[in-house]
């Protein structure tokens, strides 16, 4: 699909081993993964089959014991230190002590952009997250859905084209999480960055992405990859259409594969 | 019966206004050395007598009536001031010759006052102002009938000066020597206390962010510093003073080595409490070691930062006192203490401890002060 385009991310034998008391635990093995430029790509997965750590291993959070990985044409840690991602964790994660403007513009200070620089992406990356109002406010004096999309903000604040998501909106409740799924949808049509995205959502999986990977666990593998036939304009009752069982269907089928051997 | 809203603690000062009706006169009378002729007999409370008995069944009374409670409280605050006012008033000249009664209207006096706050802290007023005035009224009420008993236990049971002076010696000693309490604080708080304060709890910070960036110090200096954190105030204070002299100099010494540890230890844990995730993103961002620390580490580690503030406010106090009972210059508030005792001046004792609290509480309500400023987004500061 993404032939032309050069890769994003590009995960070639990748595997990762901890070391624990318990003796070594393979959290990922031999996973291969190619994303290209603009794609929305979902990780979804039971617990424990390694969907945040090759989030992470991504990030430079972790680093393979085997295989290699690389980012924007670069290893993973350079990709880091030229700061290639804004990074979304599972909680907010927003600085008590700062207000949400400070909080947005924390990775542009970190990178000494100039004060008007500052300003005036902070008011750009409020606005595209509809929080404008909001700048002067303490984060807990905002309601979680509010704190998680500031937390968005401060990832698309300096404006990198990868996005990694790691269950952001996994603590919300369903009502908020559809508002945020639509919300993410329509910036990413705006902004065409490549976001990938890890939730254990089926619904939301399907409802997002351009292409999902589906992953199992024991060891941490990838079990399929599964390219989305919906258009790039989803309105949210695109969910009920036969299509998107359809594609949902085949998750949840492939899901159902990587457990069999459990049981 | 619905004009009365009994309590127990009106009920129980009437009952004991009673009892001391019945047992007949307040205190006992004494020989007159002035009078002619000689031996005639004076007696205390001879023109307040009824007035006591009067005031208190009035105002118990009064405040069991239904009444708004903001009435109830001046009548009951009114009457159980009164009353202890008049009783301490008329033991003067007949200290030690209390009898039963006068106990006991002390008691009910102060049930009163007991009824006064428990009305005073259960009434929700909306004003602002109210409420703040409420918030300084309670324990000064409060505060106040610890020194009205202390005042009127020791006059009217006649407890030896040496034992206990009253509260009423205590102010007039202050009061008395100002000038010389003003010397001692200047040598003990502002030189001995500040100086080792500052450098102290300075030191303990400077040296915890070191023991954090170099991991040899962090597995050699911290148990050390448990160990310096152990040893005995008592027998480091005359070392101290032999290597620095008798000046406040050794003071600071001693102040220093007792608000170190203190610092140490809350900083390095204020250091560890930053969570995974927030050090994560800032790596995400590929912020540097000294970055990583400004913004995210130090801020979380401030509410540690104040507590050692806190601790350390005390200590150095105690610290500075007990060091200057091993050699000072004649003065310093650990050099009266341990001198005035040395010539039964209890009250210049007392006059030192009053001062040496009222110090240290504000110290600590200066450092309390700025830690809401600084810790303002901390749930136990924004509560909740």
């Amino acid at each position: 699909m993404t032939g032309t385009s050069p890769a994003v991310v590009a995960a070639s034998k990748l595997g990762l081993t901890f070391q624990t008391n318990d003796g070594p635990v393979q959290a990922l093995s031999n996973v291969d993964l190619t994303i290209g430029k603009g794609e929305f790509v979902s990780f979804i997965g039971p617990s424990g089959c390694g969907k945040t750590t090759l989030l992470r291993v991504i990030a430079d959070l972790e680093k393979p014991t085997s295989g290699t990985i690389s980012v924007n044409g670069m290893t993973a840690e350079q990709a880091r230190e030229k700061r290639a991602y804004g990074y979304v964790f599972q909680a907010a994660a927003l600085f008590p002590w700062r207000t949400i403007e400070r909080n947005v513009g924390l990775p542009l200070e970190i990178m000494g952009l100039s004060k008007a620089e500052q300003v005036d992406r902070i008011k750009r990356t409020l606005d595209l997250v509809n929080l404008r109002g909001f700048e002067k406010k303490y984060p807990w004096q905002l309601s979680g859905g509010m704190q998680q999309r500031a937390s968005i903000a401060r990832a698309l604040a300096f404006d990198a084209d990868l996005l990694l998501m790691d269950e952001p909106f996994g603590a919300l409740d369903e009502i908020v999480r559809d508002h945020l799924n639509e919300q993410l949808l329509e910036l990413w049509g705006r902004t065409n960055k490549t976001i990938c995205f890890v939730t254990h959502s089926i619904p939301e999986a399907v409802y997002l992405s351009t292409r999902i990977v589906v992953m199992s666990p024991r060891p941490g593998r990838v079990s399929d990859i599964i390219e989305s036939t919906l258009p790039k304009q989803r309105p949210l009752d695109i969910r009920e259409t036969p299509e998107f069982l359809a594609i949902a269907a085949r998750v949840r089928d492939g899901l159902r594969a990587g457990h069999s051997y459990d049981d | 019966m619905n004009w009365l809203k009994p309590s127990w603690q009106a009920a129980l000062a009437l009952v004991l206004c009673l009892i001391a009706v019945a047992l007949g006169p307040i205190g006992a009378p004494k020989v007159d050395p002035l009078a002619q002729p000689a031996g005639t007999l004076i007696y205390p409370y001879v023109a307040t007598n009824w007035l006591i008995f009067g005031v208190l069944l009035l105002a118990a009374l009064i405040s069991m009536a239904r009444i708004p409670s903001i009435v109830e409280a001046v009548v009951l605050f009114i009457g159980a001031h009164l009353v202890a006012w008049l009783l301490i008033g008329g033991i003067a000249g007949f200290e030690g010759l209390a009898r039963a009664p006068f106990f006991l209207l002390l008691a009910a006096a102060w049930l009163l006052g007991w009824r006064c706050v428990a009305v005073l802290s259960s009434s929700r007023p909306f004003a602002k102002w109210a409420r703040t005035a409420l918030r300084l009224i309670i324990p000064a009420i409060f505060g106040a009938w610890i020194l009205i008993i202390w005042e009127a236990v020791t006059r009217g049971a006649g407890i030896p000066f040496i034992l206990l002076p009253p509260p009423s010696a205590i102010g007039a000693r202050i009061a008395g020597s100002l000038p010389v309490l003003g010397a001692d604080v200047r040598q003990t708080i502002f030189k001995a206390v500040i100086f080792g304060y500052v450098v102290g709890s300075g030191a303990g910070f400077i040296t915890a962010v070191l023991a954090d960036r170099v991991p040899f110090l962090r597995r050699g200096l911290l148990p050390i510093g448990n160990m310096v954190s152990a040893l005995p105030i008592i027998g480091v204070a005359p070392i101290m003073v032999m290597w620095f002299g008798f000046d406040w100099q050794s003071k600071a010494a001693v102040v220093i080595i007792m608000t170190f540890f203190p610092m140490l230890v809350n900083t390095v844990a204020g250091l560890a409490a930053s969570g995974h995730m927030e050090r994560d993103l800032m790596r995400t961002y590929a912020s540097g070691y000294w970055q990583t620390l400004l913004k995210l580490r130090l801020p979380a580690a401030a509410p540690f930062i104040f507590n050692a503030l806190k601790i350390n406010s005390t200590l150095a106090l105690i610290g500075a006192i007990v060091a200057e009972f091993f050699g000072t210059p004649v003065v310093g508030m650990g050099f009266r203490i341990s001198t005035e005792v040395g010539r039964m001046n209890i009250d210049m004792v007392w006059a030192e401890i009053a001062v040496a609290a009222l110090a240290g509480s504000v110290f600590y309500g200066v450092v309390a002060l700025v830690e809401r400023a600084v810790t303002f987004w901390h749930p136990s500061v924004r509560g909740g």
